[in-house]
């Protein structure tokens, strides 16, 4: 079972719920945590696994062979991205904005464009006294992160395929690269807090997984802070709310150490526990 | 003009609620741009009207005309990203998985795939309770390219503000070090990060700052709830000495900042305490970006 944990709004906790889950399931379970918040991976800081190996990860570009080219303009013509461009007879490329589609490399009469890989990140895999953590990190300065997410998705099928329960921490936000980490997963779990701001991104966070056919429940974080308007929205909206964990300035405090809570703090566990129950009910 | 960016790395700092409290400071001389357009908040705070909707067109997706394909298969082996479904002899496109690169649509040789532009999103140009105007967007579902919507708010906010003559545009940026991050920090004259006290929110500042630094602009820091670790608040300042950000502020871990919040109102219009720090800071970043 692929499970997601994700969130609209950043700080919300997904971190936290996602490491301390990870840890307790696998004192009785296989897991593997894949950490796919790759512009800010920070699982690694809670879980102080030990690292087994790591890959750089690559994405395709495409080179220009100047001796090659005639200068037909058929790249730049066929980059629906705008990242080719023939400048008098110098082909220029902007990897930022290239996507990888082959179609400038293979439409090129003239087969003066081959494409290369060009590093975009680095692939980390720890172990931990039952507890498989693959983390992707993208590079300062690349744009795009949907390429690594992809492989570091990847590398949990190949490595992990028997492996029963797989979480990804998923980036933050509604767009592209929260879509990569949820789209092939059973089950989503968006963690929120009960302010305007947490309830206003897990709307749109709600309208995402709606709109990919994901199957969502919501653990809300910090409860006691803010407002119960989250609630009335979960019961109005027919979603189910499987965990509440409580506002607690002892539990930032761990947190802010990179502490995991489960094992400090009675309440918080109680609630993980409602969150290994919910999945085990739907394995 | 200039162009003051506020980011943190890490979600959750308290970012959001900062940006406002200081566009409630600057009262009528800024263009305040919510470039989060992921999970754009700032209007819940400074309650924009909306009188001016404009769609955003970005990015396009392929469709099949059924009655066109003669099913020859070529679409689905130039597809790079899986989007191309085949059942039996019928072709269709998976839109979650279509990156609208339109090779399909070019090697297509009975001419049965077209491309279509997406509305990538909206994008508001409101007046917000100071009287100010706000520039902000929402990104439509799954939608791609949330770094050209925040270009677009960035290219508006600007307009705006030599056109009214405002002195600054004040820009809430997204978390991360990605394209919207990247997008919005182009052109700026000076960043102010939101960071705390916590292995996370160090981690992510420093990732954050090694970003900054490639665009050589200038930057300060405030450390959100500073009392939660001193410990690693003392090796936040350390760092931002080491990499001459200026340290602008540090605040206490106080209720009222989410209470706050709850209200709909910004800090500056809910407590004294906190009002008088931001105050201060905000004269630092304008000290400090205008030097």
């Amino acid at each position: 079972m692929k499970i997601a944990i994700a969130s609209g709004k950043g700080g919300t906790g997904k971190t936290t719920v996602a490491t301390n889950l990870a840890k307790c399931l696998s004192e009785t379970d296989n897991v593997v945590l894949a950490d796919l918040d790759v512009e800010e991976p920070n699982s690694a800081l809670f879980l102080k696994a030990e690292l087994v190996k790591e890959e750089i990860k690559y994405k395709m570009i495409p080179h220009w062979n100047e001796s090659k080219c005639e200068s037909s303009g058929i790249c730049q013509k066929v980059c629906n991205y705008n990242a080719i461009m023939l400048l008098g007879s110098q082909v220029l490329v902007f990897k930022e904005l290239c996507h990888s589609c082959y179609a400038c490399v293979e439409l090129c009469p003239n087969n003066a464009l081959v494409m290369k890989p060009e590093r975009i990140g680095v692939l980390r895999y720890y172990h931990s006294e039952g507890l498989d953590f693959v983390e992707g990190r993208i590079d300062i300065g690349v744009e795009q992160t949907v390429p690594l997410i992809e492989k570091t998705k990847k590398f949990v099928d190949t490595h992990f395929k028997n492996t029963e329960i797989k979480l990804y921490d998923s980036p933050p936000g509604t767009s592209c690269p929260v879509i990569e980490a949820t789209k092939d997963t059973d089950l989503v779990i968006l963690v929120t807090e009960p302010t305007p701001f947490g309830l206003h991104d897990l709307t749109l966070s709600v309208e995402t997984m709606r709109a990919l056919g994901k199957r969502f429940c919501v653990v809300v974080n910090r409860w006691g802070l803010g407002n119960e308007d989250v609630l009335d929205y979960c019961k109005r909206e027919n979603i189910e709310i499987i965990a509440k964990i409580d506002n607690n300035r002892r539990a930032a405090e761990l947190y802010s150490k990179g502490d995991l809570l489960y094992d400090k703090l009675p309440d918080f566990k109680k609630e993980i526990l409602n969150i290994k129950e919910y999945i085990f009910d739907r394995i | 003009m200039k162009e003051i960016v506020v980011i943190s790395g890490k979600g959750g700092t308290g970012k959001t609620s900062l940006t406002a409290s200081f566009a409630m400071l600057a009262q009528d001389d800024i263009i305040v741009a919510d470039c989060d357009v992921d999970a754009a908040d700032m209007h819940l705070l400074l309650k924009p009207d909306f009188a001016k909707t404009e769609d955003f067109y970005s990015g396009e997706l392929a469709i099949i005309d059924q009655d066109e394909c003669n099913s020859c298969n070529l679409c689905f082996e130039v597809c790079r990203f899986d989007a191309i479904t085949v059942n039996g002899r019928q072709y269709s496109v998976d839109q979650v998985n279509c990156e609208g690169c339109a090779y399909c649509s070019r090697v297509c040789a009975v001419e049965a795939i077209t491309m279509q532009p997406q509305i990538a999103g909206k994008v508001f140009t409101s007046s917000i309770k100071t009287g100010a105007t706000m520039v902000h967007a929402r990104l439509s579902i799954g939608a791609e390219n949330s770094g050209k919507l925040v270009a677009k708010v960035k290219k508006e906010a600007k307009n705006l503000a030599k056109t009214q003559n405002k002195s600054f545009v004040l820009v809430d940026g997204s978390p991360g070090v990605g394209c919207p991050v990247v997008s919005s920090l182009s052109g700026a004259d000076y960043v102010v990060f939101v960071t705390e006290p916590t292995v996370s929110g160090l981690h992510d500042l420093e990732r954050v700052n090694d970003l900054v630094k490639r665009f050589k602009i200038k930057s300060g820091c405030i450390i959100n709830k500073y009392d939660i670790n001193e410990d690693v608040s003392k090796q936040i300042q350390i760092f931002l000495s080491k990499e001459n950000i200026t340290h602008i502020a540090n605040l206490p871990y106080v209720e009222n900042f989410t209470k706050a919040m709850t209200l709909g109102k910004t800090i500056i219009e809910y407590d004294k305490i906190l009002s008088e720090i931001l105050r201060n800071s905000w004269k630092n970043i304008l000290k400090d970006c205008c030097e």
